[in-house]
């Protein structure tokens, strides 16, 4: 009986007992997840992973069993996958995202939110002057149905209803779904245009921009422009402030991808999506925020001033939020 | 009996090494796999979205025949928030929450045995997964909304101008995987992504255990006929030997057998012929490799 008489058959029937011990593990792992397994058998696949690696070298070395050597390396493929896959839990993740990584990446944008800041308020502006100067630009820069009647033909006293008129209660609701899940789209829309080099994420915001001028020109023309104001600002500085951000993100691709500096553009891609990808996923949190405060608060609160005071404190409270200096939680652990 | 037919080469085998230092080698998926499991995915999507609605409008029916009058008009509101805030949810949350799991692969990318990871070998982000999956919004819903708007452009030439130029520059952002060697879409470009084979090789048996033993026993080669191949020969072989076809298995013996001046003995089957050479193959290469010495194939005389 000539029983295991190559180095590489005893070797595999040292080592298979461990493989398919890991193997088992892996496959529990996979199907459920990580909680359907003890301490013990935990902590056993960093161990069996590293082994089953070492066994993957030898293998490769000295055995010329083509089936075992592509089982090892599927196997050490799928452990280190697990070994180094996410698995931080969803709460930890959460208070993490909220604590650091959100404020963090929003800040490290600033440069581009000052850009993507700088092309909203010129828009507004410049929307502004050519409506205040010649009404006919109004329909040329709002489309009809965006309008809604509030057209340059309509009379003050309709253009003042607008502004304080509150639907049926039902109604709210669903605008506040409709206009929050409409605004995230598209401020994840102006994220992935970014990578089209910034040009159509500037558009985006330069033609955002416009809308809000034109229509600031509109009511300031009849004497209504601060009340306006209360009604735009209520949800708008948060919703304002998201689309901004948006923008901020999708320029950060874009500059890395256009101008990748003495990095691989590659790789700068790369870096600059993981840095605004928070932001975004951030933004739309935003956005809730701002299609409540829409939906709801505008709708149901009418005097001016308590319309300000709200879109004031949001605002203190996003820019505090973001970007008042803090201890590093690095520092506390 | 060449290699290439059994065994194609990878060209689709990427260095990926491991903190420890090894090479796993993994296998980037291709193109057409790719595809694959995005339609799949978005079957699934359409599907969920399509039963979502359904379910909505059943409950709204109900729950109306159930309270009837007064209060039949919020249940309805209610219900198409439900539905607007859920499809948003899905259309968005499909893809992310698949691929924050260990498996890191939507369903349709474990049909086709894919899975994401991250290009520089560390974790898989959440940050990546959002990002790559932002990145969608360009590559497939901009260039399926010019392809939903050409039926309106049809109706003025410049509109249909405007939408044929849409198509082509948001078709380059769809078809970006084709145009480089890692098939990266863009989503994975910015967020420094692949998508791998996420292979489940089985264990399969020693061949010298099953038939090794047994089946060598009368078998004697001369060092001159046992080393006749190198390791390309013994990989096809050993392919051939697991397979088990028998017209393979004939034509294979026959080879060698006239390769190496074998003269069949009485009774001698080509399955057990093989094995034998199989084993009598592998022990001389693989005690060449212990020495230092790996034989690539035939011609390679060293």
């Amino acid at each position: 009986m000539k029983d295991l008489q190559l180095k590489s058959q005893r070797f595999r029937a040292e080592r298979e007992w461990d493989w398919r011990r890991l193997d088992g593990l892996l496959s529990r792992v996979e199907g459920r997840s990580a909680a359907s397994l003890s301490d013990e058998e935990l902590l056993a696949i960093p161990v069996l992973y590293r082994s089953a690696l070492s066994s993957l070298s030898v293998a490769r070395a000295t055995s010329l069993d083509h089936s075992l050597i592509d089982y090892l390396e599927s196997l050490s493929t799928r452990a280190y996958f697990f070994v180094y896959g996410t698995r931080a839990g969803l709460r930890q993740r959460l208070a993490r995202f909220f604590v650091e990584t959100w404020p963090n990446a929003v800040r490290g944008l600033w440069r581009e939110t000052l850009a993507s800041l700088a092309i909203t308020v010129a828009a507004a502006l410049v929307g502004y002057i050519l409506v205040i100067n010649d009404p006919s630009w109004y329909g040329g820069l709002i489309p009809g149905a965006l309008a809604e009647g509030r057209d340059p033909t309509a009379t003050t006293a309709f253009l003042r209803k607008i502004l304080y008129d509150s639907g049926g209660k039902n109604e709210l609701a669903i605008l506040a779904a409709y206009l929050f899940s409409h605004n995230a789209q598209i401020a994840i829309f102006a994220f992935a245009l970014g990578f089209a080099f910034c040009l159509p994420t500037a558009f985006l915001l330069a033609e955002n921009g416009l809308t809000l001028g034109a229509l600031f020109a509109l009511y300031a023309s009849r004497g209504l422009g601060f009340q306006l104001g209360g009604w735009i600002f209520i949800h708008g500085v948060t919703e304002l402030f998201a689309i901004i951000l948006g923008g901020a993100a999708g320029f950060r691709i874009g500059w890395r991808v256009a101008f990748p500096g003495d990095r691989s553009r590659v790789d700068a891609a790369a870096e600059a999506g993981r840095s605004a990808a928070p932001v975004i996923a951030g933004v739309v949190l935003m956005l809730v925020v701002a299609g409540l405060l829409e939906g709801f608060a505008r709708q149901l609160i009418t005097s001016d001033l308590i319309r300000y005071a709200i879109a004031i404190s949001t605002l203190i409270i996003w820019t505090g939020y973001f970007y008042l200096p803090r201890r590093r939680l690095g520092a506390a652990r | 009996m060449s290699a290439a037919e059994v065994r194609p080469a990878a060209p689709e085998l990427r260095r990926f090494i491991t903190p420890e230092g090894v090479d796993l080698r993994l296998r980037i998926g291709t193109g057409g796999e790719r595809a694959a499991a995005f339609v799949l995915d978005v079957v699934f999507l359409v599907t969920a979205l399509i039963v979502f609605s359904i379910c909505a409008a059943f409950a709204i029916g109900g729950l109306n025949a159930a309270v009837g009058g007064q209060s039949k008009e919020s249940l309805g509101s209610a219900m198409l928030i439900v539905w607007l805030l859920g499809a948003f949810a899905l259309r968005n949350g499909y893809f992310v929450m698949f691929e924050l799991t260990p498996r890191a692969a939507t369903p349709g990318k474990r049909i086709m045995g894919l899975r994401v990871a991250a290009r520089d070998g560390g974790r898989l982000t959440a940050e990546s997964v959002f990002a790559r999956n932002a990145l969608r919004e360009i590559e497939f819903f901009l260039p399926l909304s010019f392809i939903l708007a050409s039926g309106v452009g049809a109706v003025d030439p410049i509109g249909g101008w405007l939408v044929l130029l849409g198509l082509l520059w948001t078709g380059g952002f769809a078809l970006f995987p084709l145009f480089n060697r890692d098939r990266l879409r863009i989503g994975d470009f910015v967020a420094g992504t692949w998508v791998v084979k996420s292979p489940r090789e089985r264990l399969g048996i020693d061949l010298l255990d099953a038939q090794g033993a047994a089946a060598s026993a009368g078998y004697a080669f001369t060092p001159d006929q046992a080393g006749a191949y190198g390791i390309k020969e013994l990989h096809v072989l050993e392919d051939v030997l697991r397979r088990k076809d028998k017209k393979t298995l004939g034509a294979v013996a026959d080879r060698i057998r006239a390769k190496i001046g074998w003269r069949p003995r009485e009774g001698e089957t080509d399955a057990a012929f093989l094995a034998a050479y199989y084993g009598a193959l592998r022990a001389r290469l693989e005690t060449q490799l212990l020495f230092g010495r790996r034989r690539k194939d035939k011609f390679d005389l060293g």
